[in-house]
C-alpha cells in the first residue's frame, strides 16, 4: 500500500538527492581520490612519508596553533559578541559588519598584511620587535592570523544566544545576592556554553584547515614554524604526489577526529546546558 | 519591616514613570499596587527593589535610607513576572542559589532548601528542570527561590499575570496564606482590581505615574477618591448627565443632588455600578428610567441584565442577584424600569468632587 504524504512543503526525494550527489561529487569524490593515490605507495612508504620527525612536528604545530587560536578567539569572541548585543555606541553598526571581514578577505591579504605589520621595520613590529615580541615568521605570527580569520565564527555563534538571554535571569540573580562574577559564571556561562563550544569548533575547523595566510606570514622553519599544509607543498614542489597526498590523509584523520571529539563535547554541553 | 517611599521620581528620557510617589506599607502587610499598564506601579516595585534608581526621592526599609543600596546589597525578595528561573538549574539549584552565592555549605544548603520544598509540596520535583514546570510550579518555586534568603520584604511583579484563572485563584489564596505565616512585608503589581482586593490589606491605586488612592479594599471599593478610580475598578455604568438647582439629571432620572444648589447647569459624570441597580415592572418613586430587556445571562453567581433605553439612547448593565432574577423573571423585549439604589457623581472640573450616595 502506498503511504500518503502529509507533509506541507513536498519534494523529500528531490531534495535529498540532490544533497547526496552534491555531496559526492564535492566532497566525497576528491577524498576517495585522495584516498586512492596514497594507495599507491606500500605501508612502508606511506609510513616513511607520513610519520618522519619533521612531519610529526608540523601536525604537532597545526594542531596546537589551532587549537591556542580558537581557545583566544573564544575569549576575544565572547568579548566583542558581548559588546554588541549589550550596549548602544555610535559606530555600532560599522563595527558589526567589520567582523565579517575574514570572511570575505582573501586570507592571503590577511597573511600579507599581518607579515608586514610585524617585522622589524613595519607599523607595529618597530615598537613590538624591541620589547621582544616577534609576530613575524613566528608561530606567534601564526597563531595571530589563525585568530583572524577564526573570528568571526564565535563571534557570530554568540550573538544570537547572547541577545537571547533574558536579562531578567541576571537581576533574578542580583536579587538572590550573586555579585557580577558570580552572575557571570553560574548564570550566563553555563547558557551561553553550547555556543561557544560551536563557536570554537568552527573557528578551529577553519584554523585546520587555513593555508593561504599562513604561507605568508610563517617562515616555513621545520621544527618551528612549518605547519602540516606546507608540507604538503614542499611534497608537490617535489613531484612525490604520493607522499604528498598520505600526508593529506593522516592531516584529515587527525581533523575528523578533532571535529567528532569537538562534536561530543557541544552535545554534552547542550544535554546539560540547554 | 516597614517599607517608605518618599517623594519618588522616576523619568526614562521624557516620559515621567513616577511623578512624586510617597506610599507606605507598614510591618508585615502585603500591599497590592493596582493600575493599569503603563501606570507606573512596576517601575515603581523595581525603585523599591533597587532594579532602578529613582531621580529623586528616598526609599527607606524601616528607618534605613536605602536609596543608593544596589539591588544586591537590599537583601528583597523578587519575584518576576515570567519568573525568571535559571533554566540550566534544577528546582533544588534554582531555590538554592542566593544560599550558595552566600557560601553556605552544603549540608546547610541540603537541609534549608529541602526544609522550603517540603513547605511548598515542591520535595517531589525537586530534580525537574524549570522546562518540565507548569505555570503554577514554576510561580512556587520563583517564591520559595526568593524566600530562601530570609528577604526583609517581598516583592512580586504581576506574580499571577501568565496563569490560568483556576491556578490563579489557587495561587492567591496560598500567597496569602504563606504570608500570613511569615510576616514578611510584600508588596505585589497587579492590574486585576479582583485580585488585589481578594489578597492584599492594603491597596495602591496608580495612574500616569501618580497614586489615585491609598487604603484599605473596602475604602478603595465603596469609597472611590475619584473619578479614574471608580471607572478602573471596573463593571461601572457611566452616564455624562447634569447638575442643576440641587438635582441631577440622568436621562429620565432626576435624582436629588443637594451639593450643587445652583442654577447655572454643570456637566458631570454618574457612576452606578451594576448591582446597585435594581430592575422592575412597575416604575419607581425616585423616578426611574424606563428601557427595554436586551440580554440575559443568569450563568454566574448573579444575574446579568442588559437593558437599553430607546428614548435616552443608554445601555445599561445590571447584575441581579439570583433570587432577585428569578422573582422577576425579564426576558428580552420586556419593558422594565430601572433604578438606581447608589450613584457617585463626579464633577469633570473638579476632579475630587463630592460623593452622592442616594
Amino acid at each position: 500500500m502506498a503511504t500518503t504524504s502529509r507533509r506541507v512543503l513536498p519534494g523529500f526525494t528531490a531534495s535529498l538527492s540532490v544533497t547526496i550527489l552534491y555531496l559526492t561529487v564535492l566532497v566525497l569524490i576528491p577524498l576517495a581520490a585522495c584516498v586512492m593515490k596514497t594507495l599507491s605507495l606500500s605501508p612502508a612508504e606511506f609510513w616513511a612519508a607520513v610519520w618522519t620527525r619533521q612531519a610529526r612536528a608540523a601536525y604537532e604545530f597545526s594542531i596546537g596553533a589551532s587549537i591556542v587560536s580558537a581557545l583566544v578567539n573564544c575569549v576575544l569572541g565572547l568579548l566583542i559578541a558581548w559588546v554588541l548585543v549589550r550596549y548602544e555606541f555610535p559606530g555600532k553598526r560599522i563595527l558589526d559588519s567589520l567582523v565579517d571581514i575574514p570572511f570575505a578577505l582573501p586570507t592571503a591579504v590577511a597573511g600579507l598584511v599581518y607579515s608586514s605589520l610585524y617585522v622589524e621595520r613595519g607599523w607595529l613590529g618597530q615598537f613590538l620587535v624591541p620589547m621582544g615580541i616577534e609576530a613575524a615568521y613566528t608561530r606567534l605570527g601564526v597563531v595571530v592570523v589563525l585568530v583572524f580569520i577564526g573570528l568571526p565564527f564565535v563571534v557570530r555563534a554568540l550573538q544570537p544566544v547572547l541577545e537571547s538571554l533574558e536579562v531578567e535571569a541576571e537581576e533574578a540573580a542580583a536579587m538572590l545576592g550573586a555579585s557580577r562574577w558570580q552572575t557571570f559564571r553560574w548564570v550566563i556561562v553555563p547558557l551561553i556554553l553550547p555556543a561557544l563550544v560551536t563557536g570554537f569548533s568552527l573557528s578551529l575547523a577553519r584554523a585546520l584547515g587555513e593555508y593561504g595566510s599562513v604561507v605568508f606570514v610563517s617562515a616555513n622553519r621545520p621544527f618551528v614554524d612549518q605547519i602540516a599544509p606546507m608540507l604538503i607543498v614542499a611534497k608537490l614542489e617535489e613531484f612525490q604526489y604520493g607522499e604528498a597526498t598520505a600526508i593529506a590523509v593522516v592531516l584529515l584523520i587527525m581533523s575528523f577526529a578533532l571535529l567528532i571529539a569537538v562534536n561530543v563535547l557541544e552535545r554534552w554541553s547542550k544535554r546539560h546546558y540547554a | 519591616m516597614s517599607i517608605k517611599v518618599d517623594n519618588v521620581t522616576k523619568r526614562f528620557g521624557d516620559f515621567v514613570a513616577l511623578d512624586n510617589v510617597c506610599v507606605e506599607a507598614g510591618g508585615g502587610a502585603l500591599l497590592a499596587l493596582l493600575g493599569p499598564s503603563g501606570s507606573g506601579k512596576t517601575t515603581l516595585l523595581r525603585v523599591i527593589a533597587g532594579l532602578e534608581a529613582a531621580d529623586a526621592g528616598t526609599i527607606y526599609y524601616k528607618d534605613e535610607n536605602v536609596t543608593s543600596q544596589t539591588a544586591r546589597e537590599r537583601n528583597v525578595g523578587f519575584v518576576f513576572q515570567h519568573y525568571a528561573l535559571f533554566r540550566h538549574m534544577t528546582v533544588f539549584e534554582n531555590v538554592a542559589f542566593g544560599l550558595r552565592v552566600r557560601g553556605w555549605s552544603r549540608e546547610r544548603i541540603r537541609a534549608r532548601v529541602s526544609e522550603l520544598l517540603k513547605l511548598v509540596r515542591l520535595d517531589s520535583i525537586e530534580h525537574r528542570y524549570p522546562s518540565q514546570l507548569s505555570g503554577g510550579q514554576r510561580q512556587r518555586v520563583a517564591l520559595v527561590r526568593a524566600l530562601a534568603i530570609e528577604p526583609k520584604v517581598l516583592l512580586l511583579d504581576e506574580p499571577f499575570g501568565a496563569l490560568d484563572a483556576k491556578v490563579r485563584q489557587e495561587l492567591r489564596q496560598w500567597l496569602r496564606r504563606l504570608h500570613d505565616e511569615l510576616h514578611v512585608t510584600s508588596i505585589f503589581v497587579t492590574h486585576d482590581q479582583e485580585e488585589a482586593f481578594e489578597v492584599a490589606d492594603q491597596v495602591v491605586v496608580m495612574h500616569d505615574g501618580r497614586i489615585e488612592q491609598d487604603g484599605t479594599p473596602h475604602d478603595v471599593f465603596e469609597h472611590p477618591a475619584n473619578a479614574f478610580v471608580m471607572d478602573f475598578l471596573g463593571n461601572v455604568n457611566v452616564f455624562h448627565g447634569r447638575l442643576q438647582n440641587g438635582h441631577a439629571h440622568v436621562g429620565g432620572l432626576e435624582l436629588e443632588y443637594p451639593d450643587y444648589p445652583h442654577s447655572e447647569a454643570l456637566q458631570a459624570k454618574v457612576y452606578v455600578r451594576p448591582h446597585e441597580l435594581d430592575l422592575d415592572y412597575a416604575r419607581g418613586a425616585n423616578g426611574s428610567l424606563k428601557a427595554r430587556v436586551e440580554r440575559v445571562n443568569p450563568a454566574g453567581s448573579v444575574a446579568k441584565v442588559f437593558v437599553l433605553s430607546e428614548e435616552f439612547g443608554i445601555g445599561v448593565h445590571v447584575e441581579l442577584s439570583l433570587e432577585r432574577y428569578a422573582e422577576l423573571n425579564p426576558r428580552p423585549g420586556d419593558t422594565v424600569y430601572v433604578s438606581p439604589r447608589r450613584v457617585r457623581v463626579f464633577v469633570p472640573a473638579a476632579e475630587e468632587g463630592p460623593e452622592y450616595v442616594i
